[in-house]
C-alpha cells in the first residue's frame, strides 16, 4: 500500500493540509507520520448526516506542520480500524467517539466505555445530531472496576466527593498494606457537553464558553478558540496582537505556577510556604485584574480581538518572582520536604513519550515540548525548561524554573509592547489570505493551538458559510496527561497519592469537557 | 486528706475541660500569626464545639456499639487521667492510683477504643487510619512508659506525684544525662500521640494522609465534638504532666492551703501555655514526614528512652 508522503494534500488553514483517505487506509498513513515525528493532537468525529467523519490532527513542530486526515464513515453502521497499536492517545480518542457518536473501533485492546457511567443508556450517543434531551438514567450497563486480588490486597475507593473543595474524581486505589499496586481513575464526573454547547453559536461570539472551559486555564483556551475561529475565517493578527496575547498567557501562567508551588509544599504539610504562595497569587490576581480588567484575565482576547486595559509593571513582577523563588526556597531548603518530592512517582521519559504527555509532566520527564516552540504564532525568545528526573521534585523545580523564565519573558513584552488594543474584522484580515477567499460557501476548518500553563491546548473548529460553529473539538493538555498518573504511581505508598497528584494538577473540567 | 486537695483535683478536671479548646485554638492562632495569616482567632475550637453539639446525630449504617461507645472512653479515660496526674496540686484524692502504669494504660485504653471504632465503620479510610494509629501507638507507649521509668528512678517511686515531688526537691537532677534524654523522648512521643507534625496534619483535607482524622472521619455531630474535645484534652494533659515532671515548681503541695492551689493553678496554666505556644511554633518550620520514616522517628525517640533509663540507673545519684 502506498503512503503519501506527510505534507501531500490540500491547504486548509495556517501550515495545514487535508487528505481524504477511505477508511482502510487509515493506519498505515498514520504510522508513517508518527514515523516522521508527527504526535497525534486530537480526533474529531463530525455528524454529516447520512454519513460520520473523523478527523485525525498530527502534528509536528519545527517547522509547524499540522496534518490532517480523514475518513468518511457510514452513519448506520460506523467502524473504523483502531490506531491502538501505534499511539496509545488515539485508543482514548477512539473510546471517546465510541461514547459520544457510536462509532466501533475495531480489534480495540480495551473496548470499554470513558466518558459516559454506567447510566446513560446504551445505544445513545450524545454528540449525534439526532441525540436530542437525555432520554432517563438507568442501570443496564456495567462500567465494573478490575478487581486485583490476592492476600492481603484490599481496595480505597476516594471521590468523587473529597474532603477539600476540589474537582470530582473518582480514584480505585488497590492496595497492599500501605503500597499501591493498582490505580484507577474515573473521570468525566463533571462532562458538561461544552462541545455541544458550541454548535450553533456565532464563531466570533462564544469566547465566553471557551474561556469556561477550564476555569484556570481561561485565557489559554480562549486564545485557542480565538486562534482556530481566525484560522477558519482568515483573519490576519497583526505580529504586535500575537506578542500581546503571548503576555496575557504568561500571566497565567505565573499565577497557576505560583499557587501550585505553594499548594505542593502545603500537601507535604508545611503550610508556610503555601500561606506566602497564596500572598503572591493574590497580588499576581490584582494585576491581572489591573491589566485585563478580570482577575482569571477573561475578556480581553477574542476571535480578531485583544484588549489590554494597561500594562503590567516589570519591577513588581520581578518582585515578586524573587519573593516566590525565596519560598521555593525554603520549602526546597526544608530536608522533610525535600525527602518528600524526591523519587516520589516517577514517570520516566519512556512512558511520558508512549502515553504522549505534555507541558510541565513531559518536561519533568525530559521531554521537550513546547507549542510557543513547536507551533508559534509569533516568534518569542524561550526555551524549554525539562528535568531528566520524572519525580515530584522535577515537576516542582521545572515549575519554578518556569515561574523565572516567564517573569523574565514577561518583561521583554512589556518592554516592547506599544499600542494595547488590536481589532481586525474577517472582511479586512481576509485580504491576501487565500483558503478562506476561494472557498467563500464552504464549511471552513481553523485549528488553534497554544502553550497553557499545563500544556499544549488544541482547538479544532468548523464554521458554517453563515459563518457559525458547527463543530468545536477541544483537547486539553489533562486529557494526555491523565493516564500518566496510574503509571507513575508504581512502588509509591498511599499517603504520597496526594502530593502526586497535586505534582501533576490536571484539570477535570478540561479533561471531561 | 484536706477538701482543699479534693478542690484542686476537681479543679484539673475542670480546667482541662474548659481549657483544651482553648489550648488547641491557641496553637493555631500562634501558627496562623507565624505564617502571616490572620487566623480564626482562639476562641474558634469553643465555637465548632458549640456548632457540632448542637447537631444531629447521624450514625453510620451498620456500626456497632463499638464506635458508639468510642468518643466516651476516650473522652473518660482522658478526664480520668486528667484527675490524677498532678497538674495543680500533689495530693490526689487518686494518688494510690497515680502511678506511670496507670496512666501509660489510660492513654492506650483511649487510642484502642479510637481505632476500633476506626475499623467498626468499615470503611477503606477508617482502618486504613487505624492501621497507621496503632503502628505508631504500639512505638509510642513503650517509650513513655520507659521515659517516665527512667525519671523514676532518681525518686524511687512510679507515683507520679512521687516523682514531681522528688524532682521539686531536687531540681540538679533535670540536668543529669538521664533526665535530658527522658525529656527529648517524651517530647518526641507527645507529639507523635497527640497527632502532631511531623508524624500526623491536624489540619489536612488530603483523606489518604490521615491517621487519626482517618479513623475518625464517619463521626459528626455531638460524638464527633466529643472526639475533637478529647483529642485536645489529651493534649492540654500531656503538655501538662511534661510540664510538671521538669519544671514542677509552683505545684501546691498534698495538703495545699487555698493561696497554693490558686498558684498551681496559674503555674500550671502559664506552663502549659508556654510549652504550647513553642510547640506550634516549631510545627511552622516543619512538613510532614513520609509515612514510613515515622517508626524511624519512633524507635530513635525510644532508644533515647532506653539510654535515659540506663543513664539513670549508672549515672544517678540516689537521693533517698
Amino acid at each position: 500500500m502506498t503512503v503519501d508522503p506527510p505534507m501531500n494534500g490540500t491547504p486548509v488553514g495556517a501550515h495545514r493540509v487535508a487528505r481524504t483517505l477511505a477508511p482502510v487506509r487509515l493506519p498505515a498513513q498514520a504510522a508513517s507520520l508518527f514515523e516522521e515525528g508527527f504526535r497525534l493532537g486530537l480526533v474529531a468525529a463530525h455528524d454529516d448526516g447520512d454519513t460520520l467523519r473523523v478527523v485525525y490532527l498530527f502534528l509536528a513542530g519545527a517547522p509547524d506542520r499540522r496534518v490532517e486526515l480523514e475518513i468518511t464513515l457510514p452513519a448506520a453502521d460506523p467502524q473504523l480500524h483502531t490506531l491502538a497499536s501505534l499511539s496509545f492517545p488515539a485508543s482514548r480518542f477512539e473510546r471517546e467517539m465510541h461514547d459520544l457518536y457510536g462509532i466501533v473501533p475495531i480489534d480495540h485492546p480495551l473496548p470499554h466505555r470513558l466518558v459516559r457511567h454506567a447510566h446513560w443508556p446504551a445505544g445513545w450517543y450524545p454528540m449525534r445530531n439526532e441525540a436530542g434531551p437525555p432520554p432517563p438514567f438507568t442501570d443496564t450497563e456495567a462500567y465494573p472496576f478490575l478487581e486485583v486480588t490476592g492476600d492481603g490486597v484490599y481496595e480505597i475507593p476516594v471521590g468523587p466527593v473529597h474532603a477539600g473543595v476540589i474537582e470530582p474524581g473518582h480514584f480505585r486505589l488497590s492496595v497492599v498494606g500501605e503500597s499501591i499496586l493498582k490505580l484507577k481513575a474515573r473521570l468525566w464526573f463533571t462532562h458538561r457537553g461544552i462541545e455541544k454547547l458550541f454548535e450553533g453559536l456565532d464563531a466570533t461570539g462564544a469566547i465566553h464558553l471557551a474561556e469556561r472551559i477550564s476555569g484556570d486555564t481561561s485565557a489559554a483556551h480562549g486564545l485557542a478558540h480565538s486562534l482556530a475561529v481566525e484560522d477558519a475565517l482568515g483573519i490576519v493578527m497583526p505580529e504586535p496582537a500575537h506578542r500581546l496575547r503571548a503576555l496575557v498567557l504568561e500571566l497565567e501562567r505565573l499565577y497557576n505556577h505560583a499557587a501550585d508551588l505553594g499548594a505542593l509544599a502545603n500537601d507535604a504539610g508545611f503550610s508556610l510556604a503555601n500561606a506566602h504562595a497564596q500572598r503572591i497569587r493574590e497580588r499576581l490576581l490584582r494585576i491581572n485584574n489591573a491589566t485585563t480588567g478580570h482577575r482569571l484575565l477573561r475578556g480581553a482576547i477574542s476571535p480578531g480581538n485583544v484588549e489590554l486595559l494597561s500594562l503590567p509593571d516589570p519591577l513588581q513582577l520581578a518582585d515578586l518572582a524573587a519573593d516566590l523563588a525565596e519560598v521555593a526556597q525554603l520549602t526546597l531548603g526544608n530536608t522533610v520536604v525535600r525527602d518528600r518530592f524526591t523519587g516520589t512517582s516517577v514517570l520516566t521519559r519512556d512512558q511520558a513519550r508512549d502515553l504522549g504527555c505534555l507541558g510541565y509532566v513531559a518536561r519533568a520527564s525530559g521531554l521537550a515540548t513546547d507549542a510557543r516552540l513547536d507551533h508559534p504564532t509569533v516568534e518569542l525568545p524561550v526555551s524549554p525548561i525539562t528535568n531528566p528526573h520524572g519525580d515530584v521534585l522535577a515537576r516542582f523545580t521545572v515549575r519554578l524554573e518556569e515561574y523565572a523564565a516567564s517573569t523574565r519573558l514577561l518583561a521583554h513584552l512589556i518592554s516592547t509592547a506599544d499600542q494595547l488594543s488590536f481589532q481586525v474584522s474577517p472582511a479586512e484580515g481576509a485580504e491576501g489570505a487565500t483558503v478562506a477567499e476561494a472557498q467563500p460557501t464552504a464549511v471552513r476548518s481553523g485549528v488553534g493551538i497554544v502553550e497553557g500553563w499545563r500544556g499544549t491546548i488544541v482547538h479544532r473548529i468548523e464554521v458554517d458559510p453563515d459563518g457559525r460553529l458547527m463543530r468545536a473539538k477541544i483537547v486539553d493538555p489533562s486529557w494526555f496527561n491523565w493516564p500518566a498518573i496510574p503509571v507513575s504511581l508504581a512502588d509509591t505508598i498511599v499517603p504520597d497519592f496526594p502530593l502526586t497528584n497535586k505534582s501533576f494538577n490536571l484539570s477535570y473540567a478540561g479533561n471531561d469537557l | 486528706m484536706s477538701a482543699l486537695a479534693v478542690a484542686a483535683a476537681a479543679l484539673q478536671v475542670v480546667g482541662v475541660l474548659a481549657g483544651a479548646p482553648l489550648v488547641v485554638g491557641g496553637m493555631r492562632q500562634v501558627r496562623a500569626r507565624l505564617e502571616g495569616r490572620a487566623g480564626g482567632g482562639i476562641g474558634q475550637p469553643w465555637r465548632d464545639l458549640r456548632k457540632q453539639l448542637r447537631k444531629q446525630q447521624i450514625t453510620p449504617s451498620g456500626t456497632t456499639v463499638v464506635f458508639a461507645l468510642a468518643p466516651a472512653v476516650v473522652a473518660g479515660s482522658t478526664l480520668l487521667i486528667a484527675a490524677i496526674v498532678p497538674l495543680i496540686a500533689l495530693g490526689s484524692p487518686l494518688d494510690s492510683a497515680a502511678d506511670l502504669f496507670g496512666v501509660v494504660g489510660l492513654l492506650f485504653l483511649g487510642t484502642v477504643a479510637l481505632t476500633l471504632a476506626g475499623i467498626d465503620t468499615g470503611t477503606a479510610f477508617g482502618g486504613m487510619g487505624s492501621s497507621r494509629e496503632i503502628t505508631i501507638a504500639a512505638l509510642v507507649e513503650p517509650t513513655i512508659l520507659l521515659a517516665v521509668f527512667a525519671l523514676s528512678v532518681p525518686g524511687g517511686s512510679a507515683n507520679l506525684a512521687a516523682i514531681v515531688a522528688a524532682t521539686a526537691n531536687h531540681p540538679e537532677q533535670l540536668v543529669s544525662p538521664g533526665s535530658l534524654l527522658a525529656f527529648v523522648a517524651l517530647a518526641i512521643v507527645i507529639i507523635a500521640e497527640t497527632g502532631r507534625l511531623p508524624v500526623d496534619n491536624p489540619s489536612t483535607h488530603l483523606e489518604l494522609t490521615m491517621i487519626h482524622e482517618a479513623m475518625i472521619l464517619e463521626y459528626a455531630g455531638p460524638k464527633l465534638a466529643l472526639v475533637e474535645w478529647a483529642s485536645g484534652m489529651r493534649l492540654t494533659v500531656l503538655l501538662g504532666l511534661v510540664a510538671n515532671l521538669f519544671m514542677p515548681w509552683g505545684i501546691a503541695g498534698s495538703d495545699p492551703s487555698f493561696l497554693a492551689v490558686l498558684i498551681g493553678l496559674v503555674a500550671i496554666t502559664v506552663k502549659v501555655v508556654v510549652l504550647a505556644g513553642l510547640l506550634a511554633a516549631g510545627e511552622v518550620f516543619i512538613a510532614k514526614l513520609r509515612l514510613f520514616r515515622v517508626p524511624e522517628l519512633l524507635a530513635g525517640s525510644f532508644l533515647l528512652a532506653l539510654l535515659a533509663v540506663t543513664a539513670s540507673y549508672f549515672l544517678g545519684t540516689p537521693t533517698s
